[in-house]
């Protein structure tokens, strides 16, 4: 039973990296940080990589954004061993929110016959975990969201979902929308051979166009949210010391963590 | 309209402590708004829920009860919160942003073709709008963000606001629970309860507790685990204590372990050798408990306790365990 799996990657900037934000337009600087593969993506691609092991079929990456997308995460994807992807890039994207994002990610998954469409189910700089659910819904697919363990029999896939006390066993029909939970697996290093296959493996360019994509519903035309105010946080240390000789500190230590929204 | 809404998180009508401090934080932002706090309520167990938030000021509820939704993941509380925005026209709808309140307030903003905002620890009103802030890039950056367009989709993260009790008599309407077929799709087959010593991984962890060669013995980490526990936390390790056998290197946090950024870092017993900052300097807030006032760590926290970390963290454990239990 070969599955046609796609998942939806994109590139965060290094989360170890300074943030610069484009004064001219509030959205982040891309090009002044260092970007790699949203790390829960990887996970995602490893998911589909198991799935496609396990029941034969083949992983196709679908990202979007700016070229730089394709050289980091595309390739790193197609590296752990994916087999194709598709790179939709388009100036009027820039600026799209996450439901705009989900929208337009919808459009080139209509384009191709999947049976799971796999995602991150959160990215490591804006971590809403709003695309998943927003591509199910713009697909009018069901949606397992925060998911591990995913398994497909016949007509079926079944999943753990997390919940704070636990996890839930969750199951629906394919074809379905996947968002693959952080920690769900531990992504494979791309070997050196995976490397230099990716380097032919095909990558299908298209613009909005290509994907039959409304342009009043992405970029800033279409972003439902704005963003007013964007700065760094100071990250200068409190430095408050307190000495244990009277037996309290645990006192002042409990209400700090409470002030700090900690308990 | 003005009214705020609050989707209530609940378990067979038992609302959550993030239910109770949504509804606390919906009536500041109502008095703003002009409007009246309600209460959303999809499921069973009305009659609990109905006791528990009359303590925190909601003056009416919408009531969508019924048993058959706990059989199926998010699609019915999407398509009755969905069906009830269109209808009724609040200012906006306060979810938890916890999993299921993030992917039901993102799905009800793509049916109803509305914006939302996830992750805001804080929301206020300017002009009418609302003005949500959350931290962004791993919180190395604060963001304030609003919507362009009403009815407002907010996911506010627990312990954004505290819950404050202000009892209301909540005048109650029923309301159409039925849900189509397309909102059975995705079956909730089984229930698992966390099996014990499931701590989160260090690499993700919001919370990380790390123990080091002042825990003397192998053993003592149990100290560092109890706590760690009582806060969700992770449990990480110094390279002394992980060289010496005492912790597997998975959990290793520094330059050549883990790399973290969590928003809070606790070192127990852990001096603060360069080795050991590379891999933590990033986190948010940094706590550290160590009985050497001269200790290197001490230069970069946020709140250092000087003393013997086998009676602080027992005891702040326990403090911690009271002060959960409250609402």
């Amino acid at each position: 039973m070969p599955l046609n799996i796609a998942v939806c990657v994109k590139r965060v900037p290094d989360t170890a990296a300074e943030k610069k934000l484009d004064e001219s337009d509030k959205t982040l600087d891309r090009e002044s940080v260092e970007s790699i593969l949203n790390p829960v993506d990887e996970m995602a691609v490893e998911e589909a990589l198991k799935l496609k092991e396990a029941n034969e079929g083949e992983v196709t990456i679908i990202s979007m954004g700016p070229e730089a997308a394709q050289a980091q995460a595309i390739r790193k994807a197609l590296s752990m061993g994916a087999d194709k992807a598709v790179h939709l890039k388009d100036d009027i994207l820039h600026g799209s929110d996450a439901q705009a994002v989900a929208y337009a990610l919808s459009q080139v998954v209509k384009k191709g016959e999947y049976d799971l469409v796999l995602c991150g189910a959160e990215s490591t700089d804006a971590r809403t975990s709003l695309v998943p659910p927003a591509l199910a819904e713009n697909l009018n697919l069901p949606n397992l969201n925060f998911v591990k363990n995913v398994e497909v029999s016949d007509s079926s896939v079944t999943a753990h979902r997390e919940t704070d006390k636990g996890h839930d066993i969750v199951e629906c029909q394919r074809p379905a929308v996947i968002g693959v939970v952080w920690g769900a697996n531990e992504p494979r290093y791309p070997s050196f051979k995976g490397i230099m296959a990716a380097k032919n493996k095909p990558v299908e360019t298209l613009t909005a166009d290509d994907a039959e994509i409304d342009s009043s519903k992405v970029g800033f035309a279409g972003a439902k949210s704005e963003v007013l105010e964007f700065g760094a946080r100071p990250a200068e240390r409190k430095k408050i010391i307190v000495d244990n000789s009277n037996g309290d500190a645990h006192v002042k230590l409990a209400d700090f963590l409470q002030e700090q929204k900690f308990i | 309209m003005s009214d705020v809404w609050v989707l209530l998180e609940h378990s067979d009508g038992t609302t959550t402590k993030v239910a109770h401090q949504l509804l606390t934080g919906a009536r500041a932002i109502a008095a703003e708004t002009g409007g009246q706090v309600v209460a959303l309520f999809i499921g069973k167990g009305w009659a609990t829920a109905k006791e528990r938030i009359a303590k925190f000021g909601a003056a009416k509820a919408l009531v969508a009860e019924s048993d058959e939704i706990g059989g199926y993941v998010a699609s019915p509380q999407v398509e009755i919160t969905a069906r009830l925005i269109a209808e009724k026209q609040p200012w906006g709808v306060l979810f938890a942003s916890v999993p299921t309140g993030k992917e039901v307030a993102t799905r009800v903003a793509a049916r109803n073709g509305l914006g939302v905002l996830a992750d805001a620890v804080n929301v206020t009103v300017q002009d009418g709008k609302p003005v949500c802030e959350y931290s962004a890039f791993g919180g190395s950056t604060l963001v304030k963000k609003t919507l362009k367009q009403g009815p407002y989709l907010i996911c506010v993260k627990p312990n954004s606001f505290v819950a404050e009790e202000s009892p209301a008599e909540v005048a109650e309407e029923t309301v159409d629970a039925s849900i189509s077929e397309d909102s059975k799709r995705v079956v909730l087959k089984e229930r698992v309860e966390k099996e014990a010593g499931g701590r989160p991984a260090v690499e993700s962890a919001a919370i990380i507790i790390s123990g080091g060669r002042g825990l003397g013995e192998p053993a003592n980490f149990s100290v560092i685990e109890g706590l760690a526990d009582q806060l969700g936390a992770a449990v990480g390790a110094s390279r002394a204590a992980v060289d010496a056998g005492w912790y597997p290197h998975s959990n290793q946090v520094g330059q050549t372990g883990k790399t973290v950024s969590p928003q809070l870092y606790i070192a127990v017993g852990i001096s603060g050798a360069i080795q050991h900052r590379a891999g933590m300097q990033t986190s948010k807030t940094i706590v550290a408990i160590n009985k050497d006032a001269e200790a290197p760590i001490f230069q970069m926290v946020d709140f250092g306790v000087v003393g013997d970390l086998f009676d602080v963290v027992p005891k702040l454990t326990e403090e911690i365990s009271k002060r959960k239990g409250g609402a």
